[in-house]
């Protein structure tokens, strides 16, 4: 089974065929994540039009030291992972494993920090619902910003979450040797997912900690 | 073609059904066929069971008083007829049995491209489908088939957090099919077939597949929203945490409108298959009712304001999504004209097939009319939420959608299992269909053009003349689904075997043996001709 696997499946003409329909599809894949996040984007970008006063506030709030880090942090993985796969097509299986390995602990490392900075969010009664507090304006609608950033911020810290399980099995194949320059689909593939990952990111940090502070 | 099959139709010795036996054989395969057969069971058994609420909700309406149930009762009634109908049995309904059956065939393909996540999107589907079944045993849900806020994230006090789940987990299996299509069609197609060689079944599929992977992820984000909200207290649509009810609303539709061209393509695809192969004749414009496919996915997710015309929507918004919603009916209305053009001095042969695609472009003509009616501004005013509305969709999803649904069972049956369906039974339950069917679902535009609205268990006594005879016409439209059902099982035993083409179709499925061998071609196939050469010699006379 785990030979086959590693070779050609029945239902293609050829590896070329295989790989170039394995990417594809995880292209196809990542436009369904745009559709999924886009949904929350665009909701976000219209509330935060309407109420802006509120929802910097609310930005206001957010930690922007742990939040720049946690970018910096991300950007670097992106590296190691772009190295990961790079490693991979050149058959060097040690150093993907090492690449992998990095990534999955720069992955680890956002997360702890998210960890941290959603436990101060609690303590300060940032959490939407009833022991909601929040000293400003509008806190009706500084709570609305708050949905959103526990939504948005919630959702991609799941997909990082999976994106560090996907690269921890890739690391146990990457041991067993399942990987070569011919074939590494599986790398390659779990890689766009970690940048698409990233780049939500890139896209989440100045809407929901920078808003005010333009100009 | 009516005569009988010549004697040389035996039954291949082996094929993907005799390949293997026993349950792990079908729990763990791969293969496109049987997990379309997979599919077709267990959306069987979803439709009888969305009939019985069906069942529950004409025979509370036989009645003015609101008798047989409390009203509570009967709000669970709708809505759980509602989430099993649209979710569990007419979204997955062509795309996952007869789409996956055939697309790899018709593309000259041994399988989809991903035959494992194929066999994953039926787990997903199955998952889905025991919470709602969950939700549904459990008490119930009422908030309606579309989830509105802030009835749903904070009122209700029925199962919903289960069936949103369940709505949920049953999105990704749709996204996976749609998925999967897109990728096999660009690239597993048999060489010399170019994409306008390619047959119209797999066009609409593309463009069905394309819906599928754009606004399924939308409305998952728009359930997960709520249930969170119902978890979690956050409050993005809860007007007293700030939030804003309609953006449900707008995100709920965005996907839910392409959704009714979820349900309708496939099916328009099977009807282009059924109109050629029963005309004897070329699709007449090949090109435009292609591309209609494709503008129609397209276009459909530019109209969803047009379920909220009432819902505090800008009136200038209102305008524009009238004007888009109008567009709409224009490639609509294109496959309709090329539909008739083709059979029009076709030689005609009215196999039970054919019944269902004449009864098909019948309706959803009426269905598709009746939304222009809907989608002016002002005759909507008066119209929303009304039986209207309720004929309206039911013309197009069940007038349209499931006839060709029914259509193309018949016509593939011979491939699917080898053996021909018994003609007359056929003809004769198409037909009960199509009569029980307008009987049932006409009244209901009389009856919300009279101003009844929909979704109450009781009316005033002078409707319900009309909502007899729709009751009437609901029992006779069971008998018409129960006869296939019972006829379909029996052939698989005793129909005499239908040879590899007993239709003389034209198509890369029919030029193997029925039932296919497991990688479906003996060896892949080479593409000469465009679709539908019915008269190979016929362009050369025109000349
Ligand atoms: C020819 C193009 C179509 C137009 C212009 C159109 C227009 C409309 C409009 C304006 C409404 C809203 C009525 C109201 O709530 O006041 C509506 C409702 C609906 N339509 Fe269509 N429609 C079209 C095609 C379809 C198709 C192809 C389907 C299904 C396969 C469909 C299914 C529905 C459903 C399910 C609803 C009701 C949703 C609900 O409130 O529960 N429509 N349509
Ligand atoms: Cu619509």
């Amino acid at each position: 089974m785990s030979d086959q696997a590693t070779t050609l499946a029945p239902q293609f003409e050829g590896l070329a065929q295989q790989k170039e329909s394995a990417i594809f599809g995880m292209w196809v894949f990542l436009v369904t994540e745009v559709m999924f996040f886009g949904g929350m984007f665009a909701g976000y970008t219209a509330y935060r039009y309407r109420f802006h006063e509120a929802f910097t506030a609310g930005s206001d709030h957010l930690n922007l030291l742990l939040g720049g880090v946690n970018t910096a942090v991300l950007i670097l993985s992106s590296f190691t992972m772009a190295m990961a796969v790079h490693s991979a097509q050149l058959n060097r299986r040690r150093a993907l494993i090492v690449f992998l390995v990095l990534t999955m602990l720069l992955g680890s490392t956002f997360l702890g920090i998210k960890a941290v900075e959603y436990s101060h969010k609690f303590h300060e009664h940032l959490l939407p619902g009833p022991a909601f507090q929040f000293e400003g304006a509008d806190p009706q609608h500084a709570q609305l910003f708050f949905s959103f950033y526990f939504a948005m911020t919630g959702f991609h810290a799941l997909h990082m979450v999976i994106g560090v399980a996907l690269l921890a099995i890739m690391t146990w194949f990457a041991w067993r040797g399942r990987f070569s320059a011919e074939y590494y689909n599986p790398i390659e593939v779990s890689g766009l997912y970690w940048h698409f990952v990233d780049i939500v990111w890139i896209f989440l940090f100045p809407l929901l900690y920078l808003v005010g502070h333009h100009g | 073609m009516n005569a009988a099959p010549p004697a040389a139709n035996a039954m291949p010795k082996v094929h993907y059904l005799n390949v293997d036996y026993g349950i792990r054989s079908w729990l763990f395969t791969i293969d496109h066929k049987r997990i379309a057969l997979l599919y077709l069971g267990s959306i069987t058994l979803f439709f009888v069971l969305g009939g019985l609420f069906a069942t529950a909700i004409r025979l509370e309406l036989l009645t003015p008083a609101g008798d047989l149930f409390e009203s509570e009762t009967y709000n669970k009634m709708f809505t759980m007829h509602g989430v099993v109908m649209i979710f569990f049995f007419l979204i997955p309904s062509i795309p996952a049995t007869l789409g996956n059956f055939l697309v790899p065939m018709m593309i000259g393909a041994r399988d989809l491209a991903f035959p494992r996540i194929n066999l994953l999107s039926w787990y997903i589907y199955t998952l889905g489908g025991l919470f709602t079944l969950f939700a549904i045993l459990s008490g119930g849900v009422d908030t309606g088939w579309t989830f509105y806020t802030p009835y749903s994230s904070t009122y209700s006090n029925t199962n919903v957090m289960a069936t949103a789940v369940g709505v949920f987990i049953l999105g990704f299996s749709s996204i996976l099919t749609g998925f999967n299509f897109i990728i096999t069609i660009h690239k597993m197609r048999a060489p010399g077939l170019t994409w306008f060689r390619l047959p119209l079944f797999i066009w609409a599929h593309y463009a069905t597949s394309v819906i599928m992977i754009l606004g399924t992820p939308v409305v998952a984000i728009a359930i997960a929203l709520v249930g969170l909200e119902r978890l979690f207290h956050i409050g993005i649509f809860n007007p007293a945490l700030g939030g804003d009810p309609v953006l449900f609303q707008h995100l709920f539709w965005f996907y839910s409108h392409p959704a009714v061209y979820i349900m309708i393509l496939p099916s328009m695809g099977v009807i282009s298959e059924i109109v050629c192969c029963f005309s004897r004749k070329k699709i007449f414009g090949y090109s435009f009712v292609a591309f209609s496919s494709i503008a129609i996915a397209l276009l459909g997710f530019l109209v969803w304001g047009h379920h909220m015309f009432v819902s505090s929507q800008s009136m200038y918004a209102g305008m524009v999504f009238s004007i888009l919603s109008f567009l709409v009916a224009i490639p609509s209305a294109v496959k309709v004209f090329n539909w008739t053009a083709t059979m029009y001095k076709g030689s005609v042969m009215y196999n039970a097939p054919m019944l269902y695609a004449m009864g098909f472009i019948g309706l959803f003509t009426m269905g598709g009319l009746t939304g222009l009616f809907l989608s002016t501004l002002a005759t909507d005013v008066h119209l929303h939420d009304t039986y209207f509305v309720v004929a309206h969709f039911h013309y197009i999803m069940v007038g349209g959608a499931l006839m060709g649904y029914l259509g193309g069972i018949h016509f593939w049956w011979p491939k699917i299992s080898g053996r021909l369906y018994p003609e007359a039974w056929a003809r004769f339950s198409a037909l009960i269909i199509f009569v029980g069917f307008n009987l049932t679902f006409f009244p209901q535009f009389i009856l919300g053009y009279l101003g009844m609205p929909r979704r109450y268990h009781a009316y005033p006594p002078e409707f319900q003349v009309l909502n007899v005879m729709s009751t009437a016409g609901a029992s006779i439209l069971a008998v018409g689904y129960a006869i296939p059902l019972i006829y379909l099982f029996w052939s698989l035993r005793y129909g005499p075997a239908a040879g590899p083409n007993p239709w003389q179709a034209k198509g890369l499925e029919w030029q193997t043996s029925s039932p296919p061998p497991t990688h479906n071609f003996p060896e892949t196939p080479v593409v000469t001709e465009e679709a539908y050469e019915y008269y190979p010699g016929a362009e050369a006379e025109r000349v």
